[in-house]
């Protein structure tokens, strides 16, 4: 693996009992770069970032995530990275600073460096002077904000965001998308995401990669995708390579248990 | 030891906070108390077995216990579908602290429930016989609320949804409650409910309760600890197992 290169994967397969949701995938992604994974509904990106995360095994293929393995190695590749996932992995009943604190015991920063650390990232997202309330008390923005500052609190090197802007107003998501920018830029931070906003990716992802059915169809900069699609925008791009029929995706146990959460009074 | 502390101190948190959850926990054991107590007191006085609060109650402590244990275990559902699962699975920390870590602190809950109930029978009229063995109570208590912690999170991380809520309470809460001497003498019974009985692991922590705090028992109090504290054992290390094998 050559130095510059942080993630490296090779012929990636998942299979879980009748599909294959990850087929064969290879690509690599360099150091303080961002890269990001376009694709409709089911079309295998988040399968990856938990394969990626050691949430997930693999059925077959050969993964490097900053050096390590994530299948024989997963404390090493754990360190490495800071994740916001798809839905919020907040706990609502602690306060913000509590939950940055959870986090920060979890990874082991040094007491003294703990309280430093979490102060500055809750200023770096507007959320200080919210610290001692409670998660349940936030807005989407706020709680997408929050997880990003606790992804960071141990100086992962790389930061996965699985459709980080899902169900956000179009300030948050400027904002956000300034915040990651400016660690990119600053720390030299990797960034791999995931997103169906393509203005945003044309925006800021220095490559992409158009995934459907488990298979990258094509990967390169933004640019070279439009050029050799022969479209103006990544979306035209993104349109014209995976087709334009609507994916379903059957609602997930985590939709059904949110609704019966409601009515359980619970949230 | 860093994460196991963080994880207890969750829960312990959780608890205290949600008040209203407190009350209505304690106010099923009351109930029971008072009108299980109060009510059948006469019949059992008039059966020849003396007074029914001073019987019942460790039994009701026992629920109390049992309860909390159970639900503060089975909740790794909701912090599988509310996402703060996740977080924990992919720090770099080792599944078995993480259960551990919840564990003890479903457990510190409990007991403190069941102390809490304790507190309240006093108040009803129960008095406890001997406070030099009230240490030894406390560990029964812990024993118990450690083996249904483990119990409820191995069953909750089998389960995707709350279905499993209703399911546990009627096919295992109650039937664990109702047959482990927690309510009626395990004198003079027919064989099969025997049987049943002394199968049951919260016979022992129940009996070793009752003898801890009112001086009665039915079996040897070393047979009730050494059988609690073993099963409480064999319970966390399955627990673990459950728990390490959770996918999301």
């Amino acid at each position: 693996m050559a130095d510059n290169i942080i993630i490296d994967v090779n012929g990636l397969t998942k299979k879980f009992k009748k599909i294959t949701a990850v087929d064969n995938v290879s690509f690599q992604v360099k150091k303080g770069e961002i890269f990001a994974f376009l694709g409709p509904n089911g079309a295998g990106k988040t399968t990856t970032i938990k394969i990626l995360t050691t949430l997930l095994q693999p059925t077959s293929g050969r993964i490097n995530v900053n050096g390590f393995d994530p299948l024989h190695q997963q404390a090493d590749v754990r360190k490495s990275f800071g994740i916001v996932f798809q839905d919020s992995s907040l706990d609502d009943d602690l306060t913000a600073y509590e939950n940055m604190e959870f986090h920060a015991v979890f990874y082991s920063v040094p007491r003294d460096l703990r309280k430093k650390r979490i102060e500055y990232l809750l200023k770096f997202v507007d959320l200080w002077d919210r610290k001692d309330d409670f998660v349940k008390t936030f807005s989407g923005g706020m709680k997408r904000r929050l997880e990003i500052a606790r992804a960071l609190t141990h100086h992962p090197k790389i930061l996965f965001l699985d459709e980080p802007t899902l169900g956000l107003d179009p300030q948050t998501r400027n904002h956000l998308w300034e915040y990651v920018m400016k660690l990119n830029k600053d720390e030299g931070m990797t960034v791999f995401l995931t997103t169906h906003y393509m203005e945003e990716a044309d925006k800021i992802c220095d490559r992409v990669a158009i995934i459907d059915h488990g298979k990258i169809i094509k990967q390169g900069s933004s640019r070279e995708l439009k050029q050799a699609t022969n479209t103006k925008t990544l979306e035209q791009a993104f349109l014209k390579l995976t087709g334009y029929s609507i994916r379903d995706e059957s609602a997930s146990s985590t939709d059904i248990m949110r609704q019966q959460g409601k009515a359980w009074g619970r949230k | 030891m860093g994460a196991i502390y963080i994880m207890w101190l969750r829960q312990i948190k959780k608890y205290w906070r949600s008040k209203a959850r407190i009350i209505s926990s304690l106010a099923q054991p009351i109930l029971f108390l008072v009108a299980l107590g109060v009510g059948l007191g006469p019949v059992f006085q008039k059966a020849g077995d003396g007074n029914y609060i001073q019987f019942l109650a460790p039994g009701i402590i026992a629920m109390a216990i049992l309860f909390t244990a159970m639900f503060t275990g089975i909740e790794v559902i909701w912090d599988r579908q509310f996402g703060f699962l996740k977080e924990t699975l992919v720090a770099p920390v080792a599944r078995t602290k993480i259960m551990l870590g919840r564990t003890l602190g479903g457990a510190t809950v409990a007991t403190l429930q069941g102390v809490v109930v304790l507190l309240i029978s006093l108040l009803i009229g129960f008095h406890v016989s001997n406070w030099a063995y009230f240490p030894l109570a406390l560990v029964f208590m812990f024993a118990i609320a450690l083996f249904f912690t483990a119990l409820g999170t191995t069953i909750g991380s089998g389960f995707r949804d709350m279905q499993a809520f209703p399911l546990v309470i009627n096919f295992i809460i109650m039937p664990l409650f109702f047959l482990s001497g927690a309510l009626f003498p395990l004198n003079d019974l027919p064989g099969g409910i025997v049987a049943v009985t002394e199968v049951n692991p919260l016979t022992y922590g129940v009996d070793g309760l009752r003898y801890c705090l009112t001086g009665l028992g039915h079996f040897s109090v070393i047979a009730d600890i050494l059988v609690i504290v073993i099963v409480a054992i064999i319970m966390n290390v399955i627990g673990s197992y459950a728990f390490s094998k959770i996918q999301v």
